[in-house]
């Protein structure tokens, strides 16, 4: 075997600075390979969030060369700058230590806009049966592969502009439960996204679906939730 | 440090619009005002209107005017586009096709345009 080649991973470590450690390149290796090889062999004080390792969790994204990304499923050889790369955390959320962002207000906005199910029956009753055909259950079926992982949240401007907005991720939940048959909250969710934060904060810029690492596309669930918010509007003057 | 500050590569087709959406707006809007003022030389002073109106033959105040006319068709079809995107619950497929029929019959018509003048 060969001797590997070397990256140059700088990694940002909050208030502390950055530091570049030298990593040995292998193949298929990710950037959480990468990340999980400073920590083991290197520095054992470096903190950063995994889990699944196979793109289901949504716990490892980090921003890789200043793009939000899904660590665990994003080979290095596709992201490096000649042999270089830049680890940081998840950009518009607080940092905890390292590359761990704290997600609450990620979370919060995510209950925020009423991604919550609003249930109208009992165990009692019968199961509600579902039109898999229908136009509203594919549009609910769209976004139902939304893994949380905050890549979309990271990757808005105007999330990074106005802390209040609700952000990608919220919409494309209620914007989901707004065309799910089995969800009764349709007013609630309707006031949640049209009010301070809500939808009609987007700018239509794209990022989130650009970078959406399960190739959703939450910039068409917001233009679904101004035309459902602006329907209700003329309708019901609310 | 950078990464964490901002995103590098913005560079994708609707970021790239939405920019140039927005910069076309804001020198629009820088624009009117000192549009408004020459034309209400008219009123106030038409001598002076008619001295201003002579320097439209220099050839700076054409490229300002191409540039203008450039401004204003890239902030109109960006706003068209915007509603578009916002408004019509197509697919990205449908849209794409619409936005190639709306391209090709301003290419056809701009060029019967042309031939007629």
């Amino acid at each position: 075997m060969t001797a590997s080649p070397t990256l140059k991973v700088t990694i940002e470590r909050g208030p502390s600075g950055a530091e570049v450690f030298d990593v040995p390149q292998y193949d298929n290796q990710t950037v959480l390979d990468v990340v999980s090889w400073v920590q083991q062999n290197v520095d054992p004080t470096l903190s950063y969030r995994f889990a699944c390792r196979v793109g289901m969790c949504g716990s490892c994204a980090m921003m890789v060369n200043g793009v939000p990304r899904w660590t665990c499923r994003t080979h290095i050889s596709k992201v490096l700058d000649g042999n270089a790369v830049t680890i940081g955390p998840l950009r518009n959320l607080p940092v905890i230590k390292d590359l761990a962002v704290d997600m609450d207000p990620f979370f919060d906005k995510w209950v925020a806009a009423e991604g919550i199910h609003h249930g109208g029956l009992t165990r009692d009753d019968p199961i509600a049966p579902v039109d898999e055909g229908s136009a509203e259950r594919e549009a609910a079926n769209a976004a139902i592969e939304c893994i949380n992982c905050s890549v979309c949240y990271a990757a808005c401007d105007t999330v990074a502009g106005n802390p209040d907005y609700l952000g990608p991720a919220a919409l494309q939940r209620a914007w989901t439960l707004l065309n799910d048959a089995k969800d009764e909250g349709r007013q609630t969710i309707l006031d949640a996204v049209s009010g301070k934060g809500g939808c009609h904060n987007c700018h239509s810029i794209g990022s989130c679906t650009a970078y959406c690492p399960n190739e959703l596309d939450p910039l068409a669930a917001i233009a679904g939730l101004k035309r459902e918010t602006a329907k209700s509007f003329f309708k019901r003057g609310r | 440090m950078k990464a964490a500050r901002g995103i590098n590569s913005r560079a994708h087709p609707l970021w790239l619009a939405y920019i140039l959406h927005r910069v076309s707006g804001l020198g629009l809007a820088l624009f009117l005002p000192l549009h408004f003022w020459v034309l209400a030389m008219a009123m106030t002073d038409p001598a002076r209107l008619d001295g201003f109106l002579n320097l439209t033959d220099t050839g700076i105040v054409k490229l300002a005017e191409f540039g203008l006319v450039f401004l204003l068709a890239v902030h109109m079809f960006g706003g068209l586009r915007l509603m578009a995107l916002e408004w019509l619950p197509w697919t990205p497929s449908q849209k794409t096709l619409a936005a190639c029929a709306t391209a090709a019959s301003f290419g056809v018509a701009a060029l019967f345009f042309l031939k007629a003048i």
